[in-house]
């Protein structure tokens, strides 16, 4: 592959939170004027969270796009009922904007309908030969598997098929696992069938300690986090030299356009206030993965 | 209904052969399987005498190849496919799409299983494994309801197999990273989950840790049980109340639901196990050998005897089973 790479861009990955819609919509009307370059937007953990639906969706997409954006819709990570395939099916046959698979039924509907797709993280993309097979269907950028080192990405991207390109989960609690269970629901003892949409009083997920009180992993639905943020800001200079296109930051529920400008200042090269970012995340900051250790390691 | 059974070692293997296994699984001894532990597995040796002995016997062998190879292990996983196609056994287990790919360009009379580590829970995802690779069956990973799972069934083309009974992962299999987020290994990089090699048991004023990777999992009072630290099944705090966040300790077991997995047209039950013991292994086969029989000789007046449900819940984690996903009210 190429030796020299261009400066990346910036992402802002899907809100993996359940936020209220006016919320939710004032968001992305500030990430407008972020110096983002790309927003994925859509539910990729709860099927039931339906305050924003398929129409204010497209309408944030039509006003990112119109700011400027580059838009991606993103889909559901885990696929049980018939009616998620539906919604899915919706998504894929869009025909407006390009399309984040997080599951393999996504791939299959996108390369069947031959329209150019993203992979996002919990498409397991471990090796070269996996990104031939996918890019065969039509994938155009994959997102690392957020457990895999900066080495790892380098490996694979040396044996990447030309033109596709790179992302990697540059900011955020991380997904970690994904259930049948609703660890919400069952943290206020209900099930999930009626739960109460609890998980809308955690806009940054709930937060799992142990019991000598270290923060350890964060519940959110049927997904388990990190209970760190990841935060490869310090690593920004060493991306730069790495076949990385594209770097991930993951909404949070307050500062999320700081980190975008902290990122994007970072990237020009100029000083940023990294305490402040540390200061805005829930309980700390964490960059084992990329570094090849324990996810939850800081170097 | 197939029983596959779990064979972690040759002794293994015989005894759910002579138990009424109709298949076995078994991996290397390395980290192209899922079950990656110490004294686990077998080297040629022992898998040419467990192919002899279970052919001998007119069953069947699946290899498991169910991690993911990053770039520079690639050679292990692509020789291990050869060594399997070259065994011809009646099946490969496998998860990565570039195994996957490699396997069915290469020797494309190799019959493919999507091992329940291929994460795919809907038709969809199967068509696409199937159009692209050939996949003949899947294993369903532990995340569905019983009417899921019969709605999968109808739609596909690929023969279901199912979880019956054993150590319950509670997450989507093949995208969990619980074990890597606090310990550097995880299924899919490295074969295990929670490496043992991380697992520290300590002993205190007020009683036994287990920790992973350093993270306290739990702490068990004195005469409680230390269970092995999963982190699924670890106790911890949520706006001061400790609990099994997660999970409790616990097995699934699905006897109950045998005539109705057989109506939905699952081909296969798969008892997960093959880190734990031959008599374990024995034991467990015997039961469900002895359910399968009765619910294809009673129908639907089958009810599971009380001794196979004692037998199998005095053998669980924290001796206690469920019927997890599958059940709705478990979610």
């Amino acid at each position: 592959m190429n030796q020299q790479h261009s400066n990346p861009r910036l992402s802002l990955g899907p809100n993996q939170y359940f936020w209220p819609a006016d919320r939710q919509q004032a968001f992305y009307e500030a990430v407008a004027e972020s110096p983002v370059d790309i927003v994925y937007l859509g539910e990729t953990v709860c099927s039931k969270r339906r305050l924003y639906r398929f129409d204010d969706w497209m309408n944030s997409a039509e006003m990112l796009a119109e700011a400027g954006k580059e838009v991606v819709l993103s889909t559901l990570a885990l696929l049980e009922a018939e009616s998620e395939l539906k919604t899915l099916r919706r998504i894929c046959s869009n025909g407006r904007f390009m399309v984040e698979a997080n599951d393999m039924a996504a791939v299959r509907l996108l390369a069947r309908n031959k329209v150019p797709f993203v992979t996002g993280p919990t498409v397991n993309v471990y090796n070269g030969r996996t990104l031939s097979v996918l890019a065969e269907s039509g994938l155009r950028r994959w997102v690392l598997p957020v457990e895999l080192s900066a080495d790892t990405l380098t490996a694979i991207m040396r044996e990447a098929p030309d033109g596709v390109e790179s992302e990697i989960f540059a900011f955020g609690r991380m997904p970690l696992a994904m259930s049948a269970r609703c660890y919400t629901a069952r943290a206020h003892e209900l099930p999930k069938d009626d739960c109460q949409y609890r998980c809308i009083d955690y806009p940054d997920g709930l937060t799992l300690r142990t019991k000598e009180g270290e923060s350890f992993l964060a519940i959110n639905g049927i997904q388990t986090q990190s209970a760190q943020t990841q935060n490869l800001l310090d690593d920004v200079d060493e991306i730069r030299r790495l076949p990385v296109d594209v770097l991930r930051i993951s909404p949070q529920f307050r500062g999320t356009n700081e980190v975008i400008e902290a990122f994007s200042k970072r990237l020009q090269g100029l000083p940023v206030d990294a305490d402040r970012l540390e200061k805005a995340m829930p309980v700390g900051s964490c960059d084992g993965y990329w570094h090849g250790n324990a996810g939850i390691a800081r170097r | 209904m197939q029983l596959i059974c779990p064979a972690g070692n040759l002794p293994s293997l015989k005894g759910a052969i002579d138990q009424g296994a109709d298949a076995v699984y078994l991996g290397f001894k390395d980290d192209t399987n899922a079950r990656n532990f110490a004294g686990l597995n077998f080297t040629d040796r022992t898998l040419e005498q467990g192919l002899d002995y279970v052919r001998s016997m007119g069953r069947q062998v699946y290899i498991a190849l169910n991690t993911y190879p990053q770039p520079d292990g690639w050679s292990r996983w692509q020789q291990a496919v050869d060594r399997a196609a070259e065994l011809q056994v009646d099946a490969l287990i496998a998860a990565d799409m570039g195994v996957l790919d490699y396997a069915s360009s290469t020797y494309p009379d190799l019959p493919l299983h999507l091992s329940v580590q291929g994460s795919a829970t809907n038709y969809e995802a199967l068509a696409y494994y199937h159009e692209r690779f050939g996949i003949r069956r899947a294993v369903l990973p532990r995340v569905l309801s019983m009417s899921q799972v019969r709605h999968v069934a109808e739609n596909t083309p690929v023969e279901i197999e199912v979880f019956g009974f054993g150590s319950l992962c509670i997450m989507a299999e093949g995208r969990c990273l619980l074990s890597s987020f606090a310990a550097g290994q995880s299924p899919n990089t490295h074969g295990c989950c929670s490496p043992a090699g991380e697992v520290r048991y300590v002993e205190t004023p007020t009683g036994m840790e287990t920790r992973l990777g350093g993270v306290l999992v739990d702490q068990v009072g004195p005469g409680e049980t230390a269970g092995y630290p999963t982190i699924c099944k670890g106790r911890y705090e949520a706006e001061g109340k400790t609990y099994y966040a997660l999970e409790e300790p616990t097995s699934l077991n699905t006897l109950d639901l045998l005539p109705e997995l057989k109506a939905a047209g699952v081909r296969a039950i798969k008892l997960e196990g093959r880190q734990r013991s031959p008599a374990y292994v024995k034991q467990i086969t015997g039961v469900w050998r002895a359910a399968l029989d009765a619910v294809e000789r009673e129908g639907d007046s089958y009810r599971p005897r009380a001794e196979w449900m004692s037998i199998l819940g005095a053998v669980s984690e924290g001796q206690q089973t469920t019927l997890g996903a599958y059940h709705r009210t478990w979610q």
